[in-house]
């Protein structure tokens, strides 16, 4: 299998203007110099292409849903003929030993140079009997099939964080992907499903550049997660202005004020949302109306509710925020003060009256 | 020197003027702080109108910015005059080294005693007391000093990714917390710990003064610690 990715497309019967197009569609999304264009199409039509295989934990599928709905047509034809041609359990035509077979064979064939993505986690518990692959916990099938991988993908907040199935109290013990992978390089790609156009871009970056973009501190490919929704909310300059909804139903909220009240957390959430937004660019979830619960930020579940700005604080299990631990902490503390001065005052009279006495002696 | 203060001669300059004049601006910041900082958290009812109008939440968060430096910059001259300034300029940096002495921990419980009203006699110092010294240290300055890093590292947020603020904070104190909800969630705790300290510190500035017979508000006023007559 010496194809290109170019060769693949051509099968498929996708014209060369089509091919150029989304070479420029994605350069642009990657945030790149047009001149990378002819780059990438270069690189797309000569070097032999990566094998993707794509496995699945714990996880709900919706990495996948949102990857099939990439907003040009031609990037998930093309990207999903790379990947299902090698190993997708939801995408591919075989299934069973058969394609079981073909992961096997690639992870044979191209030691060190295939990408492994993961979508869901593995769950440790019970030697990870929470998630059963091919018969054997799924964390075995993960550590096999990324030990000769060339970097791995975490799709998706499950991966790259727990998500809801590590959310407290966790009976399971689901850990994100890089507690159990150690020594690869691993993009995260989080996000409740992550952006499809994003995932499609960082899937045909690593293809055509063969090295993986640059990565945050955390892990992140810099290009799609180095701001917060709220750095780019067309709600923003209401939100300057002081213009909050404050009821779902009231008049701020038809006329499309900043969403913070109702516990948006654009500010604290790092994702390409308002800029990439859903479905081709249709919208994003503030445009329609509802706040950002954040779903692309390391533990967005057990912050409290999505609705409250002021979210709970974890370490003290109850349901209390910053405000309400500081002014109860802080009536405890007048009260202690006042307790003190009315003895501090009611000792000095008695001193008081006492030296009077012994004066008067 | 008597272990209970009644040989100190008086009066004696303690408080510099740079000290004094960090303390009240310092003062005067970390107010305007919280207070900002509350309607960040918590924003005043909605400003009618169109957006264009208005910059409310611009201002105050302006404002908070604004006194976040000047507090940032004293807290760094005030240092720097722990090095130069007298012995009771350094008292507050080097409480956790005098915490190795055992004497330190004699006059220690010789103080809390006295505020427990087990022991009747007042020691005098000409700085601050022992359990002064441990709040001031405790409380206000690594109060004070994780309000700076967290409130920068939100700060780097803003300005982004290359920003020395992001380079400096941001980069290691959002990851350190796990994400920036977080850091949000104990920066606004971290206002109400400094609450604490000012309630404690206020209530004792002032029975001190009452009951000590040493001049102490105005000692941060004209700098003297003198015996009141
Ligand atoms: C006495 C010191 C300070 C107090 C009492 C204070 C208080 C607060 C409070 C209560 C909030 C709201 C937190 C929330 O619920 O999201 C806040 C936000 C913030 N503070 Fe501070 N702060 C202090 C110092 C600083 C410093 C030194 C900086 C450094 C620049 C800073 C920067 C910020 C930033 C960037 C925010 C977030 C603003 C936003 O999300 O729009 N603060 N502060
Ligand atoms: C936000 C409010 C305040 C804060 C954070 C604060 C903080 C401090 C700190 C950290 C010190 C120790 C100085 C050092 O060791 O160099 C101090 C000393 C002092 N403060 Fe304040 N202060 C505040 C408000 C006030 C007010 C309103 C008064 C006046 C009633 C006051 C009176 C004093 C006095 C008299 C001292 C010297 C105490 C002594 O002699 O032992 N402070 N303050
Ligand atoms: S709606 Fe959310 S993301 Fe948009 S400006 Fe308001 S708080 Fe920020
Ligand atoms: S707006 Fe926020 S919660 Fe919604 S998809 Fe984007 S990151 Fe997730």
């Amino acid at each position: 299998m010496t194809e290109t990715f170019y060769d693949v497309l051509r099968r498929q019967g996708i014209s060369r203007r089509s091919f150029l197009k989304f070479c420029s569609l994605t350069t642009a999304s990657l945030g790149l110099s047009p001149t990378v264009a002819p780059q990438i199409a270069h690189a797309l039509e000569n070097k032999p292409r990566t094998p993707v295989i794509w496995i699945e934990g714990l996880e709900c599928t919706c990495c996948s849903e949102s990857f099939i709905r990439s907003a040009h047509p031609l990037a998930k034809d093309a990207v999903l003929s790379l990947l299902s041609l090698d190993y997708h359990m939801t995408l591919s035509a075989a299934a069973g030993e058969q394609l079981r077979a073909n992961a096997h064979d690639t992870i044979e064939k191209y030691k060190g140079k295939y990408i492994l993505a993961v979508e869901g986690n593995p769950p440790l518990n019970e030697d990870g009997m929470y998630c059963i692959y091919y018969g054997k916990p799924f964390v075995e099938t993960l550590k096999k099939y990324a030990k000769d991988a060339m970097a791995v993908v975490a799709w998706g907040s499950c991966a790259s964080w727990g998500c809801v199935q590590a959310a407290k109290p966790n009976p399971t013990n689901a850990v994100p992907i890089d507690k159990v992978i150690t020594d690869k390089p691993i993009i995260k790609v989080p996000g409740c499903p992550p952006i499809a156009e994003v995932m499609t871009a960082i899937v045909t970056y690593v293809l055509t550049f063969g090295r993986i973009p640059e990565l945050d501190r955390q892990g992140r490919p810099k290009m799609f997660y180095s701001q917060r929704i709220h750095d780019k909310c067309y709600r923003r300059p209401h939100f300057d202005a002081g213009q909050f909804v404050e009821k779902w139903d009231d008049e701020a909220a038809r006329a499309g004020y900043c969403l913070y009240k109702m516990g948006c957390k654009g500010p604290t959430t790092y994702n390409a949302c308002s800029t990439t937004r859903w479905n081709e660019g249709v919208s994003f979830p503030i445009q329609s109306g509802h706040g950002c619960i954040g779903c692309s930020e390391d533990g967005f579940w057990d912050k409290g509710s999505f609705y409250d700005r002021l979210t709970n604080i974890p370490a003290f299990g109850v349901e209390a925020n910053a405000d309400k631990v500081g002014a109860v902490a802080a009536g405890v503390v007048g009260a202690a003060v006042v307790a003190h001065a009315a003895v501090t005052a009611i000792k000095k009279a008695s001193e008081k009256s006492g030296s009077t006495k012994a004066e008067g002696k | 020197m008597s272990i209970d203060g009644r040989d100190l001669k008086f009066p004696k300059y303690v408080w510099e003027a740079p000290v004094r004049i960090w303390h009240w601006v310092m003062a005067l910041a970390m107010v305007v702080l919280c207070v900002t900082g509350y309607f960040i958290g918590s924003p005043l009812p909605s400003v009618p109108g169109e957006a264009i109008d208005s910059y409310l939440m611009g201002y105050i968060r302006f404002t908070h910015f604004a006194a976040a430096y000047v507090f940032t910059v004293m807290l760094l001259m005030r240092a720097y005059w722990a090095v130069v300034g007298n012995k009771h300029a350094r008292e507050m940096f080097l409480v956790p080294l005098y915490m190795l002495q055992p004497s330190w921990w004699r006059s220690f419980f010789r103080v809390l005693g006295h505020y427990l009203f087990i022991r009747r006699e007042n020691d005098w110092h000409y700085g601050h007391n022992q359990l002064a010294m441990a709040a001031m240290f405790g409380m206000y300055l690594l109060g004070s000093v994780f309000m700076i890093v967290t409130g920068f590292a939100m700060y780097g947020e803003g300005t982004g990714m290359g920003s020395w603020q992001y380079n400096l904070f941001s980069s290691w104190v959002i990851p350190l917390f796990g994400q920036s909800q977080d850091v949000h969630t104990y920066h606004h705790l971290g206002m109400w710990y400094l609450v604490w300290f000012t309630i404690v510190h206020l209530y004792f500035v002032i029975r001190e003064d009452i009951t000590s017979g040493l001049t102490v508000v105005s000692s941060m006023i004209s700098g003297w610690r003198d015996i009141k007559n």
